[in-house]
């Protein structure tokens, strides 16, 4: 019966997060635009040459992408905050940690999952070799679920900052670190014919582990602020 | 354990303690760091390979170990004003930042003068000094969190989180030089078989390193005693305390 009401929250929070986004589309597609604007300047910056490109070519995707998911955080739980959705949450009888999941997963469903889509594109514009582009890609399926965790934890321990953007940043780019070095390190692997098992291992593991402790870390911040 | 603290959940409890052990600590620390340092610095006799610049680990070493040290303590304080909801306990977490950051500082900008001569390069991007640079920016993000909110309670309660949140950086930084073999050496003290260090410079380094803990630990409590005292400033205890100075 627990059981059977939980996973009703769950969704029931998933979808209305999903239709809030579908309503406001421009939210959602920012960071995506803001990604594929980073990756242009950067042929421009450094020059055409496919040479140069295609080895720094993860360092650039990866780099867009956990600069691309920090613009959004801000929004994450501010709105709900502000017209008492969140307090709402925090008087349910299932647990914050387990509900604040569902708000992740619909935070990684908008922004992690489009850049996987997005990933054969972006390998493309910067001529990455294919076997290079499936390391992109499984390194952004595995990775981008922890800093979806990592960064709903930045958002609800800055809720009741003005401006919280850039403290947030401030927070979070330490925290991300990890997670860019080993995709990186699978990318440049796979390119140069390397198994990438070991790398990829590591960002599953960092992944699994985010996502099942963040949650405590997200509840006690939002708890913190919603008091 | 709740028996042992309760007494200092009371701030005036523990501006007492702090303030009645402040001066042994300073003078702990004035002996061992001029005992240390002075021995390591004129007396150790120089290494066979690196000469008379090895002599910098007598502060590079316990800078670095305290940089970290100064973390998990700063994590632990954290979960116990999590925890118990203890408000000393929140106001430790912004004493020791400013002075984990310094020892971060001093660990990374000795290195580097060490790096110098050594490697020939004042900075690689080696595993282990880009963990302690971003050891460096976690200590930043825990005191901007502290600063950033109107209600001082709650930048408290956030930099609790951020704190516990950051340890994960500790292990990374510690097993570094044996998961990534770069150019930053191995242990050679924190592991538990016999260090691989002659005695003849040790010694000067463990004393160094207990007159770090000593410097360490008497700071934190100098600036605890400043935070105790800006939170507690209309409580008439806090008024009488300052009338007695």
């Amino acid at each position: 019966m627990i059981n059977a009401s939980m996973r009703q929250v769950w969704f029931a929070v998933l979808k209305r997060d999903l239709r809030i986004a579908a309503r406001r589309r421009s939210d959602a597609l920012n960071p995506l635009l803001f990604l594929l604007m980073v990756v242009t300047l950067f042929p421009l910056g450094v020059g055409p040459g496919p040479d140069i490109l295609a080895r720094i070519a993860p360092g650039i995707i990866w780099v867009a992408a956990l600069l691309a998911s920090l613009l959004g955080l801000e929004r994450l739980f501010k709105d709900d905050f502000q017209d008492g959705t969140l307090e709402q949450l925090c008087l349910l009888p299932q647990p914050l940690a387990f509900t604040a999941t569902a708000k992740v997963m619909a935070h990684w469903l908008l922004t992690g999952l489009p850049l996987v889509i997005l990933s054969p594109l972006l390998a493309l514009l910067l001529s990455l070799p294919l076997q290079g582009w499936w390391a992109l890609a499984l390194s952004l399926l595995l990775g981008t679920p922890a800093l979806s965790a990592l960064g709903a934890i930045g958002a609800a321990l800055t809720l009741q900052v003005q401006r919280g953007s850039s403290l947030i940043s401030l927070i979070l780019i330490p925290l991300f670190i990890p997670l860019l070095i080993f995709a990186t390190a699978a990318v440049e692997n796979a390119s140069m014919g390397l198994a990438v098992h070991g790398q990829l291992a590591i960002l599953a593991a960092i992944s699994v582990l985010t996502i099942t402790l963040s949650p405590l870390a997200i509840a006690a911040g939002i708890k913190m602020s919603v008091n | 354990m709740w028996r042992w603290l309760h007494p200092y959940a009371k701030p005036e409890a523990t501006y007492r303690l702090v303030d009645k052990l402040l001066p042994w600590f300073a003078a702990l620390t004035f002996i061992s760091l001029a005992v240390g340092v002075v021995w390591g610095l004129a007396f150790a006799p120089s290494d066979y390979q690196q000469g008379d610049s090895y002599r910098i680990i007598f502060l590079h070493v316990p800078a670095a170990i305290f940089s970290m040290g100064a973390y998990s303590g700063m994590a632990i304080m954290g979960g116990i004003a999590l925890i118990w909801q203890i408000k000393t306990a929140e106001w430790v977490i912004p004493a020791i930042a400013p002075v984990g950051a310094a020892l971060t500082v001093v660990a990374l900008l000795t290195g580097a003068i060490w790096g110098k001569p050594m490697w020939g390069t004042w900075w690689v991007w080696d595993a282990r000094l880009t963990s302690e640079l971003i050891l460096l920016f976690l200590y930043i993000g825990v005191m901007a969190l502290y600063f950033a909110f109107d209600d001082a309670r709650t930048g408290a309660k956030a930099a609790a989180i951020l704190s516990l949140v950051g340890v994960i950086n500790l292990p990374i930084i510690h097993y570094s030089v044996e998961w990534w073999n770069t150019l930053h050496q191995g242990a050679t003290i924190t592991k538990f078989e016999r260090p691989s260090i002659a005695t003849s410079m040790l010694i000067p380094l463990l004393i160094c390193l207990a007159g770090f803990l000593f410097l360490t630990i008497s700071l934190v409590m100098m600036r605890l005693k400043n935070e105790i005292l800006r939170h507690e400033l209309g409580r008439p205890w806090a008024q009488h305390e300052l009338e007695k100075k």
